[in-house]
């Protein structure tokens, strides 16, 4: 098969600990090599950074929230008379949304920003034929997704009575059935609550009827996630989300970790990666005294390496607010009024969405905008910290690249706040004026793909390390010479020169050239079948769900080119 | 022997039923025996193995009889004239699968044309107040387990949905329910003294084409105005309203069913859109959730699909191709079929000979007219090109979307007609055509 | 001003997309470039020139051009379309979009105007002479944000849907409205100097409805607080103040509440 040899990059690899230096790049079968022959095509890419492909660890890019995201929306596609984000067609097919992009786009705009691989933030078990669907129509990304398992009524009841071996049964079958890669849990019992109206504030609250709180929940989530050894640990979004006072919340949501080894052969080390870690990072009793929470997150964030998280950085656009947090939707509209979209899901879950403007010039908004960035920029490791919108909540993934900016540049940070109404009470309530800390290449690199990758276990697939998948990202920015105007940082991020995806080029210039085949990633444990838990689901799928046991679990022929990522459990 | 195959979808309305239980011949050629789905569903499936089952495309003569011809030569026809035509329309999708549906909108994005489906004269203004005013819903387990109050508005799931109050809303003992329809409070709002309304514990017989006065006084009575409403609304007594608003304010779980009788009277996607208002309202003070009684096993589907492929749910206008344009009122089917706006119909899945206004149908017929179906009707048999297929759920598998947009995967139970392709397949092969005939400069 | 005057010289088979008629997209070009401006139909990329002869002269900046639209454009849509400033005369009856999401300038229809007249208008005036037909200043689908400002005025009547998710701007209709009158409405003024058929301001959080003819069918939601005098467009008058709509949120101005308002003139 193809060999392809890149020249003279400046190479920024963590996993294979590249920090810069000029190296080359061998790509033999789809695969990084060692050598390739003579007949190589080669690329030069002297001046430019080299980067393995981007890994995105939570992003919201399919799945019935989405798509009611997308279907509710029609003004994010256009917008008092233009097409937002324009007119694009490069692929086999157009492109379309601004905040909640259509899967071609997802893949293609993706791709063109270096990235090759995106976890799905939240999968309802349900619904996830309709995820794998989606998966099919994106081009190019390599996907995985989570099943969400907080709210769900078969670990309410093996986490209340204390039998972790059925719970961890069950989220073996779970994920077998729905192709899912991990353990997701949102809002732990809250969305259950929400199911009648109620919400779980605390990690005590208990919930309605089940009468298990949200503490029990995860510990025990956390505790089945590491009797597996899934590559990838609990991925949590917390309770309280978005209130003022919630970091304290927070800290006692990540102290749960605390205790837990794992042993996984994935070379995974944190038992939880806690997700979108800004709206979960607020100090203060209420907006009007709302201030930053990063540092107190941070310092215990930063004294624990049983953690990692991602930021979930507000971008200040028009944008769109989903997530598996009903009660937190149902709350947002009640603050401004615009359109309120809800789907409770039996046994499972829920979910919510709410259009959203991060307005530069409301106070509150230049906050939140700065706590984001407070996070990364207070971080001591930061292969535990990683880069993300929560996209589409806090910004679209098409922003990426201005992150890196503002995180690369404290006088790209400068010029945001000199555009706010109220700089001064943004500087006032945060950290972010007096931090000059600039992060560079190799920074970006940990918080872009190789810190991710490492906390989903794909590190030996998403890498620049002999074996792994020759996904590739080479940039027009020359290490040794950055420019000083970011904005071209921003655009050399959102553009790449090339992206190469198993040694396919994918993009050139910016432009899609190829679409070549992708992965859906699930994770197979390989178990003794569980007569107890067995005979649980019959039952509830007899008594409870309106769909039949049989018709469930995601047909083989409905899982687009499935790649088991594989682990025995005695 | 007869095989048995069970947990079979069924491919009629919108309840999507996933548990029915077929008994095929040992040749998997027939359908002996169809059981637990309603008489409308069992026709389906006897329809299916039916020996008149058409198998291969026919084209219309000069002298107005039908001709059989090849699959191949129906593909072609249908390629060419796609991109002869200026505006073509491709409409349809209450039977077919997903995989059709995106099959379809490939084909109709190479072609440059208009894509849309049944929704555009049944839930079309659901979809319009949906993007007004937002969807607080639910999947019917919820309502299963959870739900102490049902209004069924504008809707008679009796006729529409035969199986809807037995498996999901009124009958079953759901978890939180086990007293099932005893701990059930069913409020039926209606013009008609329905089927679904005997069953009711309440029926409000309203005045019709004034729903959205009425939903304006329920909203009254939650912001606290009660004491302002008129003596009569929308022919229903304030006693009555305020009655009816104390059982929908102290419901432990609620959900407000409704159907063509809010989206066919006047003010259409208004009416809707006061539903939800009034259900964000009724979430101050209990749980509440509305949903919209798709009509068939699969209308969701389109929907769902093409939001993920273009971010609309219908009325497409395909026709620069590099983006997609929607704006029901001018891009919906009758609206251009009535100002004679498309020069091509493609009818699919449906039956828009029967369905369409008169006029609408006489506009589009004086245009090239194709038909995909399984099935002789109307707008086969006016039909420039008629091109059989397979049935979703019964000779091909395929992913659903029921009405509470629940994916559900269906299976085959037969083996098609000897040569009949499923519509995946056909749109594919016109999409393949289409790019074979731009490439080669013929477009 | 200069003038460039259209006068057509032939007919689409469907309908012909003239997004490209507008002042600012005149000004500044010769006879020969504005000829070669692209119009649709459905698929097919034309040429303004295919279906319009041009005479005349475009002025250099948009507030210096006026364009005079000659021939029967029933079935011409867009005209208008996000302009800034200048003038169009449309001397027949013209299809949908008219004025689409036009921030300053103006436009008159000889005739009648079909539906989406005015959508998402922030500044400008539009007049038809004749009617008009369903959302009249209306929103984008989904939009919550709709007409902004400036003044639609149709001397005949009009359908459905006057004022969507209004926030500003006033929209005069002389003759008769169907109904969805300020549905949803943030603010704004809507005038129907004919009857109303019903569903005047339902849903409105803030705005104002003068209905000068017959309400057929008022909503419960608006009840009379007062009866008061007002001048409206260029005239007094005496109306029955109602306020609402109390089926939906209020708003609070220095712990007041604020409602909208429907004035039925006595």
């Amino acid at each position: 098969m193809a060999e392809l040899l890149i020249k003279n990059g400046y190479v920024f690899d963590p996993i294979s600990g590249m920090k810069g230096d000029k190296a080359d790049i061998a790509i033999k079968d789809g695969k990084i090599a060692d050598k390739v022959s003579s007949k190589a095509q080669v690329i030069d890419a002297s001046g430019k950074t080299i980067m393995a492909g981007g890994v995105d660890i939570h992003t919201h890019v399919a799945g019935p929230k989405v798509n009611l995201g997308r279907e509710m929306r029609p003004e994010d596609k256009f917008f008092r008379g233009e097409y937002r984000g324009g007119i694009v067609k490069q692929g086999r097919r157009m492109e379309m949304g601004f905040s909640i992009p259509s899967t071609w786009k997802t893949g293609y705009a993706y791709a063109r920003m270096g990235y090759t691989f995106t976890n799905e933030a939240a999968m309802p078990p349900l619904m996830a034929p309709h995820v794998h669907e989606e998966f099919r129509d994106t081009p190019i990304l390599d996907q995985a997704a989570m099943p969400v398992f907080g709210n769900n009524w078969f670990c309410f009841e093996y986490i209340k009575n204390k039998e972790l071996e059925n719970n961890a049964a069950y989220i073996a079958w779970l994920l077998k059935a729905t192709k899912g890669f991990g353990i997701k849990v949102v809002n732990p019992g809250g969305t259950e609550a929400w199911a009648w109206g109620e919400n779980c504030t605390s990690i005590h609250d208990p919930v309605p009827y089940f009468d298990i709180t949200p503490a029990e929940i995860v510990k025990g989530l956390i505790e089945a996630n590491e009797y597996l050894g899934l590559p990838h640990s609990v991925h949590i979004h917390g309770n309280n989300l978005g209130n003022p006072g919630n970091y304290k919340d927070t800290i006692d949501t990540l102290k749960l970790s605390e205790g837990i080894k794992t042993k996984n052969k994935f070379g995974r080390e944190q038992v939880l990666h806690n997700t979108h870690l800004q709206f979960h990072s607020y100090k203060g009793t209420s907006w009007a005294d709302f201030e930053s929470g990063a540092k107190e997150v941070m310092d215990y964030v930063n004294n624990n390496k049983q953690i990692t998280v991602d930021i979930g950085q507000v971008t200040l656009d028009e944008t769109t607010t989903m997530t598996a947090d009903g009660p937190f939707e149902y709350h947002l509209n009640q603050l401004n009024h615009i359109k309120w979209a809800n789907v409770d899901i039996e046994l499972e879950t829920g979910s919510g969405i709410v259009p959203y403007i991060y307005d530069k010039n409301i106070k509150v908004c230049g906050i939140q905008w700065a706590i984001g960035l407070e996070i990364a920029l207070y971080a001591k490791d930061l292969m535990r910290v990683h880069i993300t919108t929560d996209h589409p909540n806090a910004g679209p993934f098409t922003r990426y690249p201005r992150v890196i900016k503002w995180l690369m540049s404290q006088k790209a940070r400068e010029e945001t706040l000199d555009t706010m109404k109220w700089k001064s009470k943004v500087i006032a309530a945060s950290n972010i004026a007096s931090m000059d800390r600039e992060l560079g290449l190799y920074d970006i690199a940990m918080m872009t793909r190789a810190g991710p990758a490492k906390a989903l276990g794909l590190a030996d697939i998403y890498g620049l390390a002999k074996g792994a998948d020759a996904n590739v990202a080479i940039y027009d920015l020359d290490a040794n010479n950055l420019p000083s105007d970011p904005e071209l940082i921003e655009a050399a991020f959102l553009s790449t020169a090339y992206t190469i995806k198993e040694g396919v080029v994918v993009v050139k210039d910016g432009t899609i050239v190829a679409e070549p085949p992708k992965y859906t990633l699930w994770t197979k444990v390989n178990m003794p079948e569980n007569a107890q838990v067995m005979h649980d689901i019959k039952e509830k799928f007899a008594r409870n769900y309106t769909v039949n046991l049989e018709n469930y679990a995601v047909f083989d022929e409905h899982v687009h080119n499935a790649r088991a990522i594989e682990l025995d459990v005695a | 022997m007869p095989k048995i195959i069970e947990n079979v979808g069924c491919p009629y309305c919108g309840c999507s039923c996933d548990d029915v239980r077929v008994t095929v011949s040992d040749d998997g050629k027939e359908i002996l025996e169809v059981e637990n789905v309603c008489a409308i569903g069992t026709e389906i499936f006897k329809h299916g193995c039916s020996k008149d089952r058409i198998k291969l495309p026919r084209m219309r003569q000069p002298d107005g009889s039908m001709k059989d011809i090849s699959y191949e030569e129906a593909i072609d026809w249908t390629a060419r004239h796609l991109l002869k035509a200026k505006k073509p329309l491709m409409y349809g999708f209450g039977s077919t699968n997903c995989e059709g549906q995106a099959a379809a909108a490939r084909a109709m994005e190479i072609a440059g044309g208009m894509l849309d489906n049944c929704a555009t004269i049944c839930h079309g203004p659901s979809f319009l107040a949906i993007f007004d005013n937002g969807y607080p819903t639910c999947t019917l387990g919820e309502v299963k387990n959870r739900a102490d109050v049902i209004v069924y508005w504008g809707s008679n799931p009796a006729h529409a949905h035969p199986r809807h109050m037995s498996r999901y809303s009124i009958f079953p003992r759901g978890f939180f329910t086990g007293k099932g329809q005893k701990k059930r409070t069913v409020i039926v709002i209606d013009p008609r003294y329905t089927d679904t309304a005997n069953v009711a514990d309440y029926h409000l017989q309203i005045k019709q084409g004034h729903d959205y006065e009425l939903f304006n006084a329920f909203r009254m009575v939650i912001h606290g105005y009660g004491n302002d409403l008129p003596d009569e609304i929308a022919g229903i007594k304030k006693e009555t309203i305020l009655e009816v608003a104390e059982i929908m304010k102290n419901a432990r779980f609620g959900t407000t069913f409704f159907g063509m009788g809010l989206t066919h009277s006047d003010g259409r996607n208004h009416n809707i859109d006061i539903a939800i208002s009034l259900t964000r309202d009724l979430n101050k003070v209990a749980k509440w959730t509305i949903m919209a009684m798709r009509g068939h096993y699969n209308i969701a589907g389109p929907g769902v699909v093409w939001s993920w492929t273009f971010g609309f749910p219908y009325c497409l206008d395909l026709t620069k191709k590099d983006h997609a344009h929607m704006n029901p009122g001018e891009t919906s089917s009758v609206d251009m079929a009535m100002r004679d706006e498309v020069d091509m119909f493609i009818n699919i899945g449906t039956d828009a000979g029967a369905h369409f206004p008169i006029p609408a149908v006489k506009q589009l017929k004086k245009h090239p007219w194709v038909t995909i179906d399984p099935s002789i009707n109307m707008a086969s048999e006016i039909a420039d090109l008629h091109i059989p297929v397979c049935i979703c759920g019964v000779d091909v598998g395929g992913i659903v979307y029921r009405m509470d947009n629940v994916p559900i995967q269906f299976r085959k139970v037969i083996e098609p007609p000897e040569g009949v392709m499923d519509d995946e397949t056909l749109l594919n092969k016109v999409a393949d055509r289409m790019e074979e005939l731009i490439a080669k400069g013929e477009a | 001003m200069e003038t460039i005057t259209m006068n057509l010289v032939s007919q689409p088979e469907l309908f012909l997309e003239c997004y490209s008629v507008s002042p600012d997209q005149f000004a500044g070009k010769s006879l020969a470039e504005i000829a070669t401006l692209p119009a649709h139909e459905g698929k097919i990329q034309w040429k303004l020139g295919d279906f319009f002869k041009f005479e005349g002269k475009a002025g250099e900046t948009a507030a210096d051009t006026k364009v005079v639209v000659n021939g029967n454009v029933r079935r011409m849509k867009r005209f208008g379309q996000k302009m800034s400033a200048g003038e169009i005369v449309i001397n027949s009856d013209t299809d949908m979009y008219i004025g689409g999401w036009m921030t300053g300038g103006k436009i008159t229809v000889k005739g009648n105007a079909d539906s989406f007249l005015g959508i998402g208008m922030e500044d400008g005036e539009i007049l038809v002479e004749g009617d008009a037909q369903n959302h009249v200043g209306c929103a984008y689908r989904g939009d919550w944000r709709g007409m902004k400002g400036g003044l639609i005025r149709v001397k005949g009547k009009a359908g459905n849907d006057i004022g969507t998710f209004m926030t500003g701007g006033t929209i005069i209709i002389e003759g008769d409205a169907f109904i969805h009158v300020l549905t949803h409405a943030e603010g704004g003024t809507v005038i129907i100097k004919g009857d109303a058929h019903g569903r005047v301001g339902g849903q409105m959080v803030k705005g104002d409805a003068y209905i000068f003819g017959n309400l057929l069918y008022p909503l419960p939601g608006f009840k009379k607080v007062a009866t008061v005098e007002k001048e409206v467009d260029g005239a007094t008058y005496t109306f029955d103040q109602y306020i609402g709509d109390l089926g939906e949120r209020k708003e609070k101005k220095k712990g007041e509440i604020i409602y909208g308002n429907i004035y039925l003139k006595k």
